[in-house]
């Protein structure tokens, strides 16, 4: 059990013995790094006001709760854009500074936090700290990528970034294999902003995993594009999954093999958010669910260990719909616990099949870990202590900086043993 | 573009209720107690569009300011095509019934300043011979309760002060349009378990900005209570005095 409070004004304080506390946006965090059992969440949504915004420089300064939804929602008809986005737009600004996202034009913008100027932070003492890269400079890094738990992020300031309209010009390309897919990025990094794969985790083809290249820029000039239609989404969850292994198969089949234009002028929301449009899509894995595995290899592994992997995931026959491939940039991370970092980063999903599916991930975790990489803590509802630890070793220096109120089930699960 | 005056501006209801307002670029003019939540709400609204004539820190109970600060908002605004008067508390009955003092201080708060507000404003307006006042009382209003009666009897009161205010101000073109709101999840109701019957403001808000521009008399929001109070108010008072509601 867990409790939960809802902050509404930025003057208010956190109640006393109420804790451990956590920080709480919209929930969208794959594990368990925003639940707090036997805790209580400090809901951030009624915290979800606008501060200021300057129309010369595009900076924007709003409440931690405000949803990247309401941002483009307000800002893209006036011709601004967020400077990077997941595949959601159902994450507050202070959720996507606490887990340092990142989006499509990581090698080009780097993730969230290298976009945010400022933000206020309150603790459980009662103390308020204005962090930047140069006031708290050290809370600043410690929060960035901090998952909630350095105290509550108030308000922050972002710089939008100007755009002529909602339209994305997009190029599809079909490859096969790892190697294909470095090649293309290498080839496609100067000139699109945004680039993705889609592979098919399934039917490893002969030269590796087949897969959709894509790449994109925001379209020039004045284009009639439509947002994604919602879909009728499920209204609650099936028993058992709608997503069985024969039917993922011949879906992903189909998504490869489908007669696509190869350059497309579309709107953003199909772009960047097609899981958007349909209301509870993680539902389709029925009662039991389902883990995302992320994880980061350096560029120099990338081919091999990403290699390995996708082989080791066909050969198991438990991978999904959901594949996604993407080469970073060389920003050097923003915050101490960041996630994305040089190199090539691989985001799977598995339906839990129970202990085949651990034994997996733990495997897919020994690959990461022997080639340096890191595993992505938002998405994460599994992974040992250890591999946290050789993932992320400033891991040490940050616990000085969480808040001494604050924890959540993955703080406790990779510092304690126990959930 | 609507001018238009919020007070208690920095309620949920009325918060949401003024994006709306903002996001068709109407000129807001805004009234609540605490300074630094009415200037946190003013900023938000003005990034969503609205221009912000001014706004004006007021404790309802000083009743002998209300005559300037109207003033000050019509001035400000440049008349009043709506106002919207949406301040309140939400008393707890077990303090009330211990002491007389509490309960007249919440009726206070949530009936007569209202009135007093209501007299005043329905003066501008009469003079001006148009427009729609728009006051937040509450489905509570409808039949006393054991659990929430302090409540229930001053939104009551306003209540019938706004039907007769309403055949009043028809005659010279000014609308009153009574909003009802059921359960909504805001920070009043904070400290209450939240079931199926609860709404969002974002929600109840949709329907009270609709009813205002529509000019309608009086709307249950959300709508389906129309029908739970419909029953609870044809209940016989014989069953209904033995019910624990």
């Amino acid at each position: 059990m867990q409790g939960a409070i809802r902050l509404h004004w930025r003057d208010e304080q956190l109640p006393e013995g109420r804790g451990p506390f956590l920080s709480y946006g919209n929930g969208r965090s794959y594990g368990d790094s925003c639940l707090n059992s036997g805790g209580t969440l400090v809901d951030l949504r009624g915290l979800d006001r606008f501060i200021s915004f300057d129309a010369d420089t595009g900076v924007l300064r709003c409440e931690a709760g405000v949803l990247l939804s309401d941002i483009l929602g307000r800002f893209v008809p006036k011709g601004w854009f967020p400077p990077l986005t997941p595949g959601t737009q159902q994450v507050t600004v202070g959720g996507a500074i606490a887990n340092d996202v990142h989006g499509k034009n990581h090698h080009r913008a780097g993730s969230f936090g290298h976009h945010v100027r400022r933000f206020e932070l309150l603790r459980s003492d009662g103390s308020r700290l204005l962090c930047s890269p140069r006031e708290n400079a050290d809370w600043f890094a410690a929060t960035i990528g901090g998952l909630g738990l350095t105290g509550v992020i108030l308000w922050a300031e972002i710089a939008l970034k100007k755009i002529e309209g909602p339209a994305i010009e997009v190029e599809s390309l079909r490859f096969s294999g790892v190697k294909e897919f470095l090649e293309l990025s290498r080839a496609s990094h100067n000139a699109y902003e945004y680039t993705v794969a889609w592979i098919d985790s399934l039917t490893p083809g002969p030269g590796g995993a087949r897969g959709l290249f894509f790449r994109g820029n925001h379209a020039a000039g004045h284009h009639a594009v439509a947002p994604s239609r919602r879909k009728p989404g499920l209204p609650f969850t099936p028993p058992v999954s709608l997503l069985p292994r024969a039917a993922v198969g011949l879906f992903n089949t189909a998504v490869y093999r489908w007669p696509r234009r190869r350059r497309a002028i579309v709107h953003y929301e199909p772009f960047f958010y097609p899981l958007d449009a349909v209301p509870n899509w993680n539902r389709l894995f029925g009662r039991k669910g389902f883990y995302q595995y992320q994880c980061v290899i350096p560029q120099d592994q990338a081919e091999a260990a990403i290699g390995e992997i996708i082989a080791k995931v066909a050969r198991a026959r438990e991978g999904s719909f959901l594949s996604v491939l993407k080469v970073f940039g060389n920003r050097r991370p923003p915050g101490w616990l960041s996630f994305s970092r040089p190199g090539t980063t691989l985001a799977l999903d598995f339906p839990d099949r129970g202990r085949s599916t651990l034994a997996l991930l733990d495997t897919l975790d020994e690959i990461t870990a022997e080639a340096g990489g890191a595993v992505y803590p938002a998405k994460d509802a599994r992974m040992k202590a250890e591999t946290f630890e050789r993932g992320y070793p400033a891991l040490h220096r940050f616990e000085r900086y969480r808040d001494p109120a604050f924890a959540s089930n993955f703080w406790r699960r990779m510092t304690s043993g126990d959930t | 573009m609507h001018k238009v005056l919020i007070i208690g501006a920095t309620s949920a209801i009325a918060e949401a209720t003024a994006r709306l307002f903002a996001e068709d670029g109407d000129r807001l003019f805004l009234v609540a107690r605490r300074k630094a939540r009415l200037e946190a709400a003013a900023d938000d609204l003005a990034v969503r569009g609205a221009e912000i004539a001014g706004c004006e820190v007021l404790d309802v109970n000083e009743l002998d300011r209300h005559r300037a600060v109207l003033t000050r908002a019509e001035q400000a605004l440049g008349g009043i095509d709506v106002a919207l008067v949406a301040h309140g508390t939400l008393p707890d009955q077990q303090l009330c019934q211990a002491s007389a003092k509490l309960t007249v201080e919440e009726i206070q708060t949530n009936a007569v300043s209202t009135v007093a507000l209501l007299t005043r404003l329905s003066e501008l307006m009469e003079r001006k011979g148009k427009g729609q006042i728009a006051v937040v009382t509450s489905v509570a209003a409808e039949r006393g309760r054991q659990s929430n009666y302090v409540y229930g009897a001053a939104k009551a009161a306003v209540d019938t002060f706004l039907e007769g205010l309403r055949q009043r101000l028809y005659k010279v073109g000014v609308g009153v349009t009574t909003i009802r709101p059921g359960f909504v999840d805001t920070p009043m109701t904070a400290g209450f378990e939240k079931g199926l019957l609860w709404a969002q403001p974002e929600t109840v808000a949709r329907r009270i900005h609709h009813a205002i521009l529509k000019g309608k008399d009086v709307v249950y929001v959300p709508s389906f209570w129309r029908w739970i109070i419909l029953a609870i108010r044809l209940m016989p008072r014989r069953i209904f005095k033995v019910m624990k509601l």
